[in-house]
C-alpha cells in the first residue's frame, strides 16, 4: 500500500517542482536578450553578453564585496555573541530569571524587518531621532545617519545582533544543556573552578554545534539578507556603497531597469557561487569530522 | 553542588544579571518607545520626536487608523492570508513529511535529496518572478500571497523529526488492522503529533503574517496590500498616509501618529500571544537545529 504514501507526498513534490525546479530551467534567460513578447523561448540569444556587461561593471565588485563582508560580519560576530550570551545565560542561577531574560531577548525575532526599520528610524532620524536628541542634549553635533554609508556596516551588525541573538541563544542553550554533567563533576572533583569548567569542558563540547552552524552559515555567504537590508536601507541610494548586496541589486535591476537577461545573469552568478560555497563547506565539514556525512549531505 | 561564594563569583553573578537586564531592556525599549509615541499628539511628535511616555496622551492616532479604509483592508488581507496560508501550508507540509518519516518508503532517499537540492541551488529571482507573474498569471490575486510558501524545507524537516518520534508499534498495529497510510496518519499519528503540528503551524503563521516579499513583487492593486507592505509604504513616504485620508473627515492628518499606531496594531497580536507560543518556537528550533 505504498501507493497511498506516494499520493500523500505528491502535493509537496509538485509544489517544489513548480516553485523551485521550474524556475531552474529559467536560467537560460541569462543567456538571452529577454523581451516580454517573446517570452523565454521566443527571445533572441545573447550568448555571454549579459555576463560580460555585469562582470565588467564596477557593480560586480561592490555588491559581491558587500554581500560577503556583511555576511562574514554577521556570522562571526553573531556566533560569538550568541555563544557568549548562551554561556552567560547558563550561569544565571535563578531558572525563573533565566526564563524571563530568554523571553525578552527572543522577542525581537518575532518582529518583521519592516517594523524594525520603523524602530530604527525613531533612533536614527536626523532631527528628532533618539540618538541625535541625546547628542544635542550633551552638546554634541547631530549625526546624519541616512547619508553616512561608512557607519552602516556597524549599524547593520548591531541591528542584526538585536534581532537574531535570541534565536542563536536558544539553539546553543539547548546544546549546552545536552552536555553530560559528569564531565563537570569530574572536573570539579579535580579542583577546577567554574571558569575553568566553562573553558575546558563546556566550550569544547559546544564546538561541534558551533562548527555545524558556522559552516551552514558560510555556505550561504553569497546570499544577502534581502528582507533586512531592503527594509532598513530601502531605496536610499546614498547608502548603497556599503549596504547594497547582490540580492538588493538584483531586485532593483529587475524592477527599475527591466533588463531580465542581465538580471538573470547576476542571479545565476549568485546561485552558482552559492552552490560552490555549499559544496566546499560541506566537504570541509566532512574532513573535520571524519564521518561519511557532511553538514548537509 | 557546593558553591564557593567567593567575592569574584558574586561579582560575576551581579554583572551577569546586570548584563541581561540591559540586554532585555534593549529588546523591549524600542517597542515601548513606539507604543508610547502612538499615544502622543501629532504636534509633540513633530516638535519633540519620539519618547517612552507621551506628553499629551491621546487616542487620536488610533481613531484615525481605524477610520482609514486602506488600513482596515490591509488587516483583513493579512488575517486572511495568515489563516488560509497556515492551514494550507500545514496540510501540504504534513502530507509530505509523514511519508518521508516512514523508513520503509521506497525512493525516500531520492525525495529527500530532491527537497535538499532546492536548498542548494536556485533558479534566481527573475525566472521565479516570470513564472509566477507571466506563466501562472498569479499577479494581484490572493493566492500569490499564499502559494509560494506552502512548503518550507526547514519546517518540513522539523515536522518529519516529530513524526519519526511516533513509535512504530502504533502505526504498525493500525496498518495490520487494515487502515491505509492516510487513515493511519489522520486518525492516529496527527492527533498524537499535536505539539509538532502546532509548532510548525506557528512557524508558518509568523511567516505569513510578517511577509512583505510576495506582495512587494506581485501586488499592485490597493485591495490586496497586506499590513507589512502598507507599513513599508507608510515608512518610506509620510505623505502616503496623508493621501489615504479623507480630508473631509480629518482636518489634520497625524501622519507620524498613524505610523506608530499601525505598527503597534500589527505587532499587537504577536505581543499578546508571545508568552504562550514562545515555548513552541523554542522546541521547534531545538529539534530543527539538532537534526540539522
Amino acid at each position: 500500500m505504498n501507493r497511498t504514501l506516494y499520493l500523500m507526498a505528491l502535493p509537496g513534490i509538485l509544489f517544489f517542482f513548480v516553485f523551485c525546479y521550474l524556475p531552474m530551467f529559467g536560467v537560460i534567460i541569462a543567456f538571452k536578450n529577454y523581451n516580454f513578447q517573446g517570452g523565454i523561448l521566443g527571445s533572441p540569444w545573447a550568448g555571454f553578453d549579459n555576463f560580460e556587461f555585469f562582470f565588467t561593471s564596477p557593480d560586480l565588485f561592490r555588491v559581491t564585496y558587500n554581500t560577503l563582508f556583511l555576511n562574514a560580519l554577521f556570522i562571526v560576530v553573531g556566533t560569538a555573541v550568541a555563544v557568549g550570551a548562551a554561556v552567560l545565560l547558563n550561569e544565571i542561577r535563578s531558572k525563573y530569571g533565566a526564563r524571563i531574560f530568554q523571553t525578552l531577548i527572543f522577542f525581537p525575532y518575532f518582529i518583521s524587518w519592516i517594523v524594525v526599520a520603523l524602530f530604527l528610524g525613531t533612533f536614527l532620524a536626523y532631527e528628532k531621532g533618539i540618538i541625535n536628541r541625546l547628542l544635542v542634549d550633551v552638546g554634541l553635533e547631530r549625526f546624519d545617519f541616512m547619508n553616512s554609508p561608512a557607519v552602516w556596516p556597524a549599524v547593520l551588525v548591531i541591528v542584526y545582533l538585536w534581532k537574531s541573538t535570541g534565536y542563536g541563544v536558544i539553539i546553543y542553550l539547548a546544546a549546552i544543556s545536552g552536555i553530560n554533567p559528569d564531565y563537570y563533576e569530574a572536573a570539579r572533583i579535580d579542583g577546577a573552578s567554574r571558569l575553568q569548567q566553562v573553558l575546558r569542558i563546556l566550550l569544547p563540547q559546544l564546538r561541534p554545534t558551533i562548527l555545524v552552524l558556522f559552516i551552514l552559515a558560510v555556505g550561504r555567504i553569497f546570499y544577502g539578507d534581502f528582507g533586512m537590508i531592503y527594509a532598513l536601507v530601502g531605496d536610499n541610494g546614498q547608502l548603497y556603497s556599503t549596504t547594497d548586496v547582490i540580492d538588493t541589486y538584483v531586485f532593483r535591476s529587475m524592477r527599475t531597469l527591466g533588463d531580465m537577461g542581465m538580471t538573470s545573469a547576476v542571479g545565476l552568478y549568485q546561485s552558482l557561487m552559492g552552490m560552490l560555497m555549499i559544496l566546499i563547506t560541506n566537504w570541509i565539514s566532512k574532513k573535520l569530522s571524519d564521518e561519511k556525512q557532511g553538514v548537509l549531505f | 553542588m557546593v558553591e564557593h561564594k567567593s567575592f569574584g563569583f558574586r561579582l560575576f553573578n551581579m554583572f551577569n544579571y546586570l548584563f541581561f537586564c540591559v540586554a532585555g531592556a534593549a529588546c523591549l525599549v524600542p517597542f515601548l518607545i513606539v507604543l508610547g509615541s502612538s499615544f502622543e499628539t501629532e504636534q509633540v511628535l513633530k516638535d519633540r520626536g519620539f519618547s517612552l511616555i507621551p506628553q499629551h496622551f491621546t487616542l487620536y492616532a488610533y481613531r484615525t487608523v481605524f477610520e482609514l479604509h486602506t488600513v482596515v483592508q490591509s488587516f483583513v488581507v493579512s488575517i486572511t492570508i495568515t489563516v488560509l496560508g497556515t492551514l494550507s501550508a500545514l496540510l501540504f507540509t504534513a502530507l509530505l513529511a509523514y511519508p518521508l518519516a516512514q523508513k520503509e518508503m521506497k525512493f525516500r532517499g531520492w525525495i529527500l535529496g530532491y527537497v535538499l537540492l532546492t536548498m542548494l541551488f536556485s533558479g534566481g529571482l527573475v525566472p521565479w518572478y516570470i513564472l509566477i507573474s507571466k506563466y501562472l498569471q498569479l499577479k494581484d490575486t490572493l493566492w500569490v500571497l499564499i502559494l509560494p510558501y506552502l512548503v518550507n524545507p526547514f519546517n518540513m524537516f522539523v515536522l518529519k523529526s516529530f513524526f519519526e518520534t511516533i513509535p512504530r508499534e502504533i502505526t504498525e498495529s493500525a496498518r495490520i488492522d487494515g487502515a491505509s497510510h492516510l487513515r493511519t496518519f489522520l486518525t492516529i499519528v496527527a492527533p498524537l503529533s499535536t505539539p509538532g503540528l502546532a509548532t510548525i503551524a506557528l512557524f508558518y503563521a509568523l511567516g505569513y503574517w510578517n511577509d512583505w516579499w510576495l506582495s512587494l513583487n506581485f501586488i499592485e492593486s490597493d485591495r490586496l496590500v497586506p499590513v507589512q507592505l502598507l507599513l513599508k509604504k507608510m515608512i518610506s513616504n509620510l505623505t502616503f498616509i496623508s493621501s489615504q485620508v479623507d480630508t473631509s473627515k480629518f482636518i489634520q492628518v497625524p501622519a507620524n501618529g498613524v505610523q506608530m499606531a499601525t505598527t503597534i496594531i500589527s505587532i499587537g497580536p504577536i505581543v499578546l500571544v508571545y508568552p504562550y507560543i514562545q515555548k513552541y518556537f523554542v522546541k521547534g528550533l531545538t529539534i530543527g537545529s539538532i537534526k540539522g
